[in-house]
């Protein structure tokens, strides 16, 4: 697979598993299992950072029809996809202006912990704005905090299981011909 | 000119970011009012028909339990039955009975549409429950939802095509007037978000005699759900601190983990009620 199809393939089973594994299994009432913004994370380093969060937003209004109410998700993914460029110049190793491998991964991170704190990051905002937003009407500061502690936790081990299983093959990218 | 020119090259992202967060927070404040919009329907059919899909191999797995909550609701119903209970003898007396005897369609004022539930959540702080079935053309936007040991579960809040959206009970809009089945004090129920299953009734003042364990039933103070249908029984209860008023947790009857089917209240007094409701608005 290459191209744009790999991406579709990739959006759609990461919406399925989102809607129809995680939402259903019931943890904890302090835990929300997240896992579909992992589409956004894995997006190109290359990508224009427009359409980084135009493609942001409409993977969030996709998540968000599932749940019958518009706009949560979509801000949510719209805030990862603003901050992702910033945090892969700051994190990332880089050799000139271009970055070695298409995507964010442990490879192209350099080091485990560099990848880990991107992820960590990421999750963290995601579901921080998202729980904020939900939050909002409630108006309980505690309540909100543990829980983006715990499903923040939660997102990321799913994460580092989902790369551990689905391997991705990069080439490296040379200047040298 | 020049300079705003520039100042929107500059930042173009920024202000992309700003636009795109304020389009998400407009929809989340903004959804209520306009929820029927083409678009969100469209999207309401294509969510809809793909928990369908989902929903029929899961059903498989959920057979049993389905079949027990349906054998339970069969002996409540058997147990009305006419038949079951002993007249009076009335040989002795002759009366005229006013009452017309197969009378029953015409004094009818609810009937109960039955509805295969598609998805539900429970794990966001606005859940949503889709039902789906050919009864869904007879149902409106504002009929109530009961499960199916009738304990009240939702109210419909939009209809496309074969697939309808029900507001359950754990959503922060959902305001569902309900009483107390001993004294009879009606108040509000709400739910603050925290645990699913468990809802607050507001607005019982102090002073009422209630304790844990208490049957709270629907007040049939509007006309989405009739008096007398199961809301929950009462597990905590908290004196508000500034108001006259208790503040009681309820658990519910309805067991929105796993809920199968339901049956949606069609009442035919909804109409003529809210003209009068209307009119009176009105003369105001």
């Amino acid at each position: 697979m290459t191209g744009i199809a790999k991406y579709i393939v990739r959006f759609i089973l990461l919406i399925f598993v989102q809607v129809f594994v995680l939402d259903r299994i019931h943890l904890h009432q302090m835990v929300t299992p997240y896992v579909y913004f992992l589409f956004i994370i894995w997006l190109p380093f290359k990508m224009p950072r427009m359409a980084l969060m135009l493609v942001a937003f409409f993977v969030g209004l996709a998540m968000d029809s599932f749940r019958h109410h518009p706009g949560f998700h979509a801000a949510a993914c719209v805030l990862i996809a603003y901050v992702k460029p910033f945090l892969a110049n700051l994190l990332s190793p880089q050799q000139g202006k271009d970055f070695t491998y298409e995507e964010p991964s442990v490879k192209s991170f350099g080091t485990f912990t560099a990848y880990f704190t991107f992820i960590t990051m990421l999750s963290l905002l995601h579901n921080a704005w998202l729980f904020l937003l939900e939050a909002w009407q409630f108006g309980n500061i505690w309540y909100f905090i543990v829980k983006t502690v715990l499903s923040t936790a939660i997102s990321i081990l799913l994460i580092l299981i989902t790369e551990l299983i689905f391997t991705r093959k990069q080439k490296f990218k040379t200047n040298t011909v | 000119m020049r300079n705003i020119f520039l100042f929107i090259r500059r930042y173009i992202h920024l202000l992309t970011f700003l636009l795109l967060q304020g389009i998400c927070i407009y929809l989340i404040s903004r959804y209520s009012k306009f929820h029927n919009a083409a678009i969100l329907t469209a999207a309401n059919r294509v969510t809809g028909s793909v928990f369908k899909e989902f929903d029929r191999v899961e059903y498989y797995f959920r057979l049993k339990k389905t079949n027990d909550s349906l054998v339970k609701a069969n002996e409540d119903l058997l147990n009305r039955l006419k038949q079951n209970f002993i007249l009076p003898d009335t040989s002795e007396v002759t009366r005229i009975d006013s009452i017309k005897v197969d009378s029953l369609q015409k004094f009818r004022s609810i009937t109960y549409l039955s509805a295969k539930v598609v998805s539900s959540s429970i794990a966001a702080q606005n859940n949503f429950l889709v039902i789906n079935g050919p009864n869904v053309k007879k149902m409106s936007i504002g009929m109530g939802v009961a499960d199916i040991n009738f304990a009240v579960t939702g109210i419909i809040t939009d209809i496309s095509g074969d697939y309808a959206v029900v507001m359950s009970l754990l959503h922060k809009d959902s305001r569902i007037s309900a009483s107390l089945k001993k004294s009879g004090e009606a108040g509000t129920l709400l739910w603050d978000g925290k645990q699913p299953n468990i809802i607050t009734l507001k607005n019982i003042p102090k002073g009422t005699p209630v304790s844990k364990g208490d049957t709270v039933i629907s007040s049939g103070l509007s006309t989405t759900f009739p008096r007398g249908l199961l809301v929950g029984r009462i597990n905590e209860i908290f004196e508000e601190t500034g108001t006259s008023n208790l503040n009681i947790k309820v658990k519910t009857a309805a067991n929105f983990y796993n809920l199968e089917y339901v049956y949606v209240i069609d009442n035919i007094q909804t109409t003529p009620v809210n003209q009068l409701l209307e009119k009176a608005k009105k003369h105001l």
